[in-house]
């Protein structure tokens, strides 16, 4: 039991990472109908200069919770001026092409963004100051209980108040239903004096601010960073946005949620379900390697990256608008 | 009187196709303007040259005697030039109330904003008893109520309106025409694009009348109502010609 809860809390932190960066591929396409690869990129980014932030600051004397502050307030702004100068430079020229060109056009701004940081960062793992000691917290009274940490409650709660200042934003405020009407229908929007452009870099903005404090999350739970870190992290986000139903904002965090808690329950489970002394109490063709090694396992957690992605294939399969993906009622 | 649009030569052409073939159109302050023609006349690339959705390749067209070729869409708009698109356009996702707001997106002027939507749900209570439900939910007659109710919460000195009666039921269409007839009393410049010519003629003061791009007849409404060639072509009557 104390497995299940371990992963549940490990599965949560991670899946609330994942879900907030699928909100940022989840409305750039809900605006504009465009994957943009490179988010994954602008996440990283805004990882990179946290970690420049708090190196530099790490000996200042300033308090910790400063320090992190200030790397979120340098992060943020920098991903917002990456996001910003992408779509202005790289898609809003493509906005009347065919939709491979800005796609095609999306992926090479992810190869660009990531050398660029090769070029600032170096290619090697960059190891972050632990300016914040870890503390774990008992779940239970048990002795080996499943324990959550400060950075795990931090991550949590911060992904959460994320989620629901943006859905405020986009459901309750004057830009929000702009935004909406957009992705609706651009021209009509044009027609009611909205400045089509404006909304859509206002979405880039939106999505940017929230990769860059997603990546600030993601590099203080593992401790490091690296200049390709965005590429499997955007897969997998951009992943969740599909599961979820992309262009859907609930989507994109119930598949996120869903994809985190997916990876840590296959971690956590799947080497010693298919331990190979255990499978072979059920099929007797194991028996040699259980007596080889009786700790191996077909599927360890060095799998974790493919179950989220099998989940994903199997749901296509039999929904491929995704979770919670339906086009709305359009008789019009 | 005061010329609120006036449109001279015009030419418009995309994709190797000439549109329109150097038209002149004018509308004053307070009229009631129609274009009616058969389809693919460039009546709606007429409409979309004049909200900035195209670009005119010569020619020129004022807006409250300023040049608004090259001003994009959503500024023309601000100037208060609306279009209610050809098929209605409202934002199928949005709750009626939501398209109603988005209407009236470049005002800034809250209590106004609400006193104007209570007003559209008294002229249209079928949209007030559906205020929260999306506009994809509505009838075919219904959305162009709520398109047209939008478009004025812009309160707009020249309303444009392409084929508001296309595809409705023949009842709706008599309803849609009392509407505009309605708007138009109500102070509200209107240029009137239809295929329905009769109907149109019945309720504009002045009518033009476009063909292969070009505008062959142009004249009082009553007078174009009696013209035989527009009988015969527009009005499917049979005039012994």
């Amino acid at each position: 039991m104390d497995t299940f809860l371990q992963q549940l809390v490990n599965g949560l932190t991670l899946g609330c990472v994942y879900a907030v960066v699928a909100l940022g591929y989840t409305m750039v396409y809900g605006i504009i109908q465009l994957i943009n690869f490179a988010h994954g990129e602008v996440v990283m980014i805004g990882a990179m200069v946290a970690f420049s932030v708090i190196t530099a600051l790490a000996g200042s004397g300033l308090p910790p919770v400063a320090i992190l502050l200030l790397s979120l307030l340098a992060a943020i702004p920098a991903c917002m001026f990456v996001g910003f100068t992408v779509e202005r430079i790289a898609y809003k020229p493509l906005r009347a092409a065919p939709r491979l060109a800005p796609l095609i056009t999306a992926i090479g701004v992810s190869i660009i963004l990531q050398h660029l940081a090769l070029l600032i960062w170096g290619r090697n793992y960059i190891t972050v100051p632990q300016i914040v000691p870890t503390q774990s917290y008992a779940l239970t009274a048990s002795a080996n209980s499943a324990t959550i940490t400060n950075i795990q409650i931090a991550i949590i709660i911060l992904s959460v108040g994320m989620m629901a200042g943006l859905i405020a934003l986009v459901y309750k405020t004057r830009i929000g239903i702009a935004m909406r009407a957009t992705s609706q229908n651009a021209s009509v929007a044009g027609l009611m004096g909205i400045n089509v452009n404006s909304v859509i870099s206002f979405t880039f903005l939106i999505g940017a601010a929230l990769g860059a404090v997603a990546g600030v999350m993601i590099g203080s739970y593992y401790g490091q960073a690296y200049y390709q870190m965005g590429f499997l992290l955007g897969l997998k986000a951009f992943s969740a946005a599909v599961l979820g139903g992309i262009g859907n904002l609930g989507g994109a965090v119930l598949g996120g949620i869903l994809i985190g808690l997916i990876e840590a329950f296959g971690a956590g489970y799947m080497g010693d379900v298919t331990n190979v002394c255990t499978l072979n109490q059920y099929f007797p063709g194991f028996a040699g390697l259980c007596d080889a090694n009786a700790n191996s396992s077909l599927l360890g957690s060095n799998y974790k990256e493919v179950y989220a992605f099998v989940i994903l294939i199997l749901v296509l399969r039999f929904r491929p608008s995704g979770l919670l993906g339906e086009r709305v009622s359009d008789r019009a | 009187m005061n010329t609120l649009l006036s449109i001279k030569n015009l030419h418009i052409g995309y994709g190797g196709i000439q549109a329109v073939k150097g038209i002149d159109l004018h509308v004053e302050q307070g009229e009631l303007v129609t274009l009616i023609g058969a389809n693919g006349a460039g009546k709606t690339t007429t409409l979309k040259a004049i909200t900035g959705l195209l670009k005119p390749t010569q020619g020129a067209i004022d807006y409250a005697g300023k040049s608004i070729i090259g001003v994009p869409t959503y500024k023309v708009a601000s100037e208060g030039l609306v279009l209610v698109p050809e098929g209605r356009g409202v934002f199928p996702g949005l709750t009626i109330l939501e398209n109603l707001q988005m209407g009236a997106y470049t005002r800034n002027d809250r209590t106004e904003i609400a006193f104007d939507i209570e007003h559209k749900f008294s002229l249209f209570p079928r949209l007030k008893e559906r205020a929260k439900q999306t506009a994809g939910t509505l009838s075919g007659g219904e959305q162009q109520m709520l398109a047209i109710s939008r478009a004025l919460m812009a309160r707009p000195n020249l309303l444009l309106l392409d084929e508001p009666s296309m595809g409705l039921a023949p009842i709706m269409v008599q309803k849609i025409f009392e509407v505009v007839r309605d708007v138009s009393k109500s102070g509200v410049t209107i240029l009137l694009i239809e295929q329905n010519a009769k109907l149109a003629l019945q309720i504009s003061q002045r009518g033009y009348v476009m063909d292969g791009g070009v505008i062959t007849l142009s004249g009082e409404s009553k007078s174009l109502l009696d013209n035989p060639k527009v009988r015969e072509a527009y009005l499917g009557e049979d005039v012994g010609a």
